[in-house]
């Protein structure tokens, strides 16, 4: 590896000194591609006909890139690793790969995820399980898993994801890089295949926070076709990155970090508690004021179920275009329900199928109240306690997960009853819409883990400058996946 | 035999055909032949499409919101309901419900059935898109997109309707009023529009306002055509009748208009009622709708049907007739005010369309934005006739070449040929003729009345048939006076 391990910062200026070309640059992106298919499984296209582009003013012009394969690229297979879309081949581009064309920058990949973006582990794919690089017996984390995999192992410096729980910003921690997901809306969803349409967010995996400054004021924008999205033309977010945080204030919040919590932690989990705390105290002597908080613990609880009702609730009708008539592979049958049965029930995994089950559950007319209504309104107060944080506070900082990725073999997409707050609470960032960023914080066992930052709805530019100070008085920025097993 | 008394609702979808582009997607909102050619990605519920309201389409809703005397909400909501069908590709239709607020709820409408005043009472208007349309084969069907995401509104009454010529007559109403308001041509041969009808009866002696007098009721789906709603509920009437009066009850069920057969059929009881999952649509945030907007939307009314039949009666002095022909279709109504504006006097215009155009429209089966004769062409034989070049038979003779031979009627208006109305060019024609004629004049004289015709058509001869009559017995009448 020559040139991919760089910044897009240090990247540019060698293409503008004319030191590498963006012809080399693809080339060595395309081998690594191949290198890490083979170890990691991390891709379901890798566009070998792309060509090095001509280098203009804008930083990430002539610059390799890889997108999920959940968002639609004209004339490029996008399956959101699904067999229900295994042919698609889309015939527009979703937005944010339509502002990257625009920038001048080169698409190298599609990287595989978790169908549809629903899993958390990289396991649930139709080509298979993405592994961690770090440790290939671990898991890399979903659903963003390709993506996370190919930005730690050097393929490029950026990549593409989608964040409906904490599908960025969980696979960067596991595989020790950084993800970030603006507020909702800020990035256009259009042509990002839908899990759940009021938790969808599209951001972006990186190895520094400037990086994914520099990758999301390319992409966002007020987007005719997303009715969602927002006029952000005066937030400047690289920019913002002063490094200047004197006197900001974070808090954490009791009731997920406190070791007393846990009584049957693992080692892992207190070396991972433990290493979040010497965090804080990294951001206490950048002359940030951090403090404690209390939540509800009856309100933290109900979290992860809320998501579960929500998330599959918009989930099994955002799905129900995929019935192999207007595209995917036509099912078999007489008539248009069993073609439809046939398609559905071939394409989708068991895992989806659960999801989608549920989803119909809760919101069956008998169901609706008690469940779907009710998580409606628990988002609300969840919503709402956080926005009262952010009253007070520049941001929230929390551990993410409960440790370093876990194994393969051990791996359901179960909760662990005990550590459920600590694994779930990044979805109440998609439960509010807030800008969270997850950067790398060290190591536990050998093995990368992270700490995030998530802030008030627009406040974008704050949270990144506290996550870029924060990186900057720490050793793991741009660091690379190196196997140590 | 119990007397029974019909409680009759209405839920009436049509289409706005006059907004430029489709409701959620940027479509071309248009009628065409060739299938499939209005479609753009969402239409076809493609992955990662989303929908994006078009103002217009809600602007026209809050139009008719208005006109029904509905409540508007102060936000607008879309709500998704989910259920599987070939003719939509989401799979999910995005409406709105009655919770939130749709564009409009609670209103009233009056209507004239049979020259009396109804009252009917709006439960709600909403705002859809409509679904693709399926063309059925033997073995195949084909799915046409071009429909699908066009706007839709759904009206949906109380059952304040007690026999099928009242139901037509308001559906007649609101097609009047959707032309007149500009929100849709509401043309039933294009299929623009789409009723559902539910039925009850109920023991005629007893409260109608208590609604535990109410019988049970059945809906009838996809009912196309006005001629098919009075039949449908004329058909349900009987049957639940029957039903009742053999001892039976009527089960709460949903059927099927059979045009073909002219029966309902059952489709579905109320216990295998499709759940439709309704959620609000995640996709499309919430807007306020602003008090200024709706007194914008309020002020841009056009003048409806009603509006313009009174001022065709107090101000044109028309007949209560005349004008209620004139205001039935908006085309014509049209039709007739540029008549008006180019300076055909008021009853000469009302005649022509009344008698002699819609009879033409008639006898063709076409529109009057189809028919050859436009205005400025009426005013041509008008003006003819007026200045005397035309006789009212030769008008007439003048009109129906025009249509036949597509040219303009003053091609076929020679005033080398026209009738002689000069009084003195008369006077001096009829002077030669009594002059040569002393001796009818003697009989005339001595009171052979009969005599009178014979120079009458002496003149006739004379000029080839081309003196105006009226003249001439005025003039000859004078003449003769004096000898």
């Amino acid at each position: 590896m020559k040139y991919m391990n760089k910044s897009i910062e240090e990247l540019h200026e060698l293409l503008v000194k004319g030191e590498v070309t963006s012809e080399e640059l693809v080339k060595e992106s395309l081998s690594l591609s191949h290198e890490v298919q083979k170890k990691c499984n991390a891709f379901v296209t890798i566009l070998d006909d792309a060509r090095g582009g001509v280098v203009t003013d804008s930083l990430l012009s002539g610059i390799p890139y890889g997108v999920k394969d959940n968002y639609s690229t004209k004339d490029i297979l996008s399956t959101g690793s699904s067999n229900t879309l295994k042919d698609y081949v889309p015939f527009f581009n979703a937005t944010a790969v339509e502002h990257l064309n625009a920038t001048g920058a080169i698409k190298v990949n599609k990287t595989a995820m978790d169908e549809f973006g629903m899993g958390g582990t990289g396991t649930t794919g139709h080509t298979g399980i993405q592994r961690n690089p770090w440790d290939t017996t671990r898991l890399s984390g979903g659903s963003s898993s390709g993506s996370a995999v190919a930005v730690a192992t050097g393929v490029y410096p950026y990549a593409l994801g989608s964040d409906t729980g904490d599908s960025i910003r969980k696979p960067a921690a596991y595989c020790g890089i950084v993800g970030y997901k603006p507020t909702y809306g800020m990035i256009s969803r259009y042509g990002l295949f839908p899990f759940a349409s009021s938790l969808d967010h599209c951001g972006v995996l990186t190895r520094n926070v400037r990086d994914a400054a520099i990758v999301v004021d390319a992409v966002k924008g007020k987007d005719k076709n997303d009715m969602t999205s927002w006029d952000s033309s005066k937030i400047h977010l690289l920019a913002s990155c002063t490094g200047n945080v004197l006197g900001k204030k974070l808090c954490y919040i009791k009731e997920i970090v406190d070791k007393d919590n846990y009584p049957n932690a693992s080692k892992e989990l207190l070396a991972h508690l433990d290493n979040f705390h010497k965090t804080v105290e990294k951001c206490r002597s950048l002359g940030m004021i951090v403090e404690e908080v209390s939540v509800s613990d009856a309100l933290l609880k109900a979290e992860p179920s809320v998501y579960v009702v929500i998330s599959c609730a918009e989930a099994t009708s955002n799905l129900s275009n995929l019935t192999g008539i207007c595209f995917g592979p036509r099912g078999k049958g007489d008539n248009y329900i069993a073609m439809m049965k046939d398609h559905r029930t071939k394409g989708f995994s068991p895992l989806i199928k659960r999801r989608l089950v549920i989803g119909s559950y809760v919101l069956q007319r008998e169901n609706q109240e008690r469940y779907f209504k009710n998580a409606g309104r628990v988002r609300r107060l969840l919503v709402d306690k956080w926005k009262e944080l952010f009253a007070s506070y520049d941001a929230v900082i929390l551990p993410v997960g409960s440790g370093p990725a876990k194994h393969i073999d051990g791996s359901k997409d179960i909760l662990d009853e005990d550590t459920a707050i600590l694994e779930e609470h990044l979805q109440i960032g998609n439960f509010g819409g807030f800008p969270s960023i997850t950067i790398p914080n060290g190591f536990v066992n050998n093995l990368p883990v992270g700490v995030n930052i998530t802030g008030n709805c627009y406040d974008d530019e704050n949270v990144l400058n506290i996550a870029y100070a924060l990186e900057s008085a720490m050793n793991y920025k741009g660091q690379i996946a190196k196997e140590v097993k | 035999m119990t007397q029974y008394l019909a409680k009759i609702g209405i839920e009436m979808h049509c289409e706005m055909s006059e907004t430029n582009t489709k409701v959620f997607s940027a479509a071309k909102n248009a009628y065409s032949e060739t299938p499939n050619t209005n479609v753009r990605p969402l239409d076809m519920g493609f992955p990662g499409t989303l929908p994006v309201v078009n103002k217009e389409a809600v602007r026209l809703a809050l139009m008719a919101s208005i006109i029904l005397n509905c409540s508007q909400p102060e936000y607008i909501y879309f709500e998704r309901k989910n259920y599987y069908y070939p003719d939509m590709p989401k799979n999910y239709q995005i409406t709105q419900e009655t919770k939130p607020i749709p564009v409009g709820i609670y209103g009233k409408v009056e209507y004239e059935c049979e020259g009396e005043l109804k009252t009917i009472r709006v439960n709600n208007i909403h705002l859809e898109e409509d679904s693709a349309s399926l063309d059925h084969f033997y073995s195949t069907t084909n799915i046409d997109y071009n429909r699908a995401g066009v706007p839709l509104l759904e009206l949906v009454t109380e059952p304040d309707i007690h026999s099928a010529k009242e139901a037509v007559a308001f559906l007649e109403h609101m097609r009047s009023v959707y032309q007149y308001a500009g929100i849709s041509e509401a043309d039933s041969k294009k299929g623009q529009i789409r009723c559902d009808v539910n039925i009850s009866l109920m023991d005629a002696s007893l409260d109608e306002t208590d609604s535990n007098n109410w019988g049970t009721r059945t809906e009838i789906k996809n009912v196309n055509s006005f001629g098919g709603v009075k039949d449908a509920i004329n058909y349900e009437i009987k049957r639940q009748t029957e039903v009742l009066e053999s001892g039976g009850v009527i089960e709460q069920e949903t059927r099927r208009w059979d045009e073909e057969s002219g029966t309902t059929i059952r489709m579905r009881s109320k216990e295998d009622a499709i759940d439709y999952k309704y959620f609000v649509e995640p996709n499309i945030p919430k807007f306020k709708i602003n008090q200024e907007w709706l007194e914008e939307i309020k002020l841009s009314i056009p003048k409806l049907a009603m509006d313009r039949k009174k001022e065709y009666i107090d101000e044109l002095g028309l007949s209560s007739y005349d004008a209620g022909v004139l205001v039935k279709e908006k085309s014509i109504s049209d039709y007739f005010e540029e008549c008006i504006n180019i300076g055909i006097e008021a009853k000469t215009a009302a005649n022509w369309i009344t008698v002699n155009i819609i009879g033409e429209l008639n006898k063709e089966n076409i529109s009057i934005d189809e028919f050859y004769i436009v205005p400025t062409m009426l005013k041509q034989i008008i003006d003819a006739l007026k200045d005397g070049f035309l006789s009212s038979k030769q008008a007439k003779e003048v009109f129906a070449k025009a249509i036949e031979e597509k040219k303009e009627p003053k091609t076929f208006i020679n005033k080398e040929n026209a009738q002689i109305s000069n009084k003195e060019e008369l006077a001096h024609i009829i002077g030669d003729i009594l002059n040569i004629n002393q001796e009818q004049i003697e009989q005339y004289k001595n009171g052979r009345n009969n005599v009178f015709d014979y120079f009458v058509g002496q003149v006739m001869k004379n000029t080839k048939g081309k003196a105006n009559p009226v003249l001439t017995k005025e003039i000859l009448q004078e003449e003769l006076n004096k000898r």
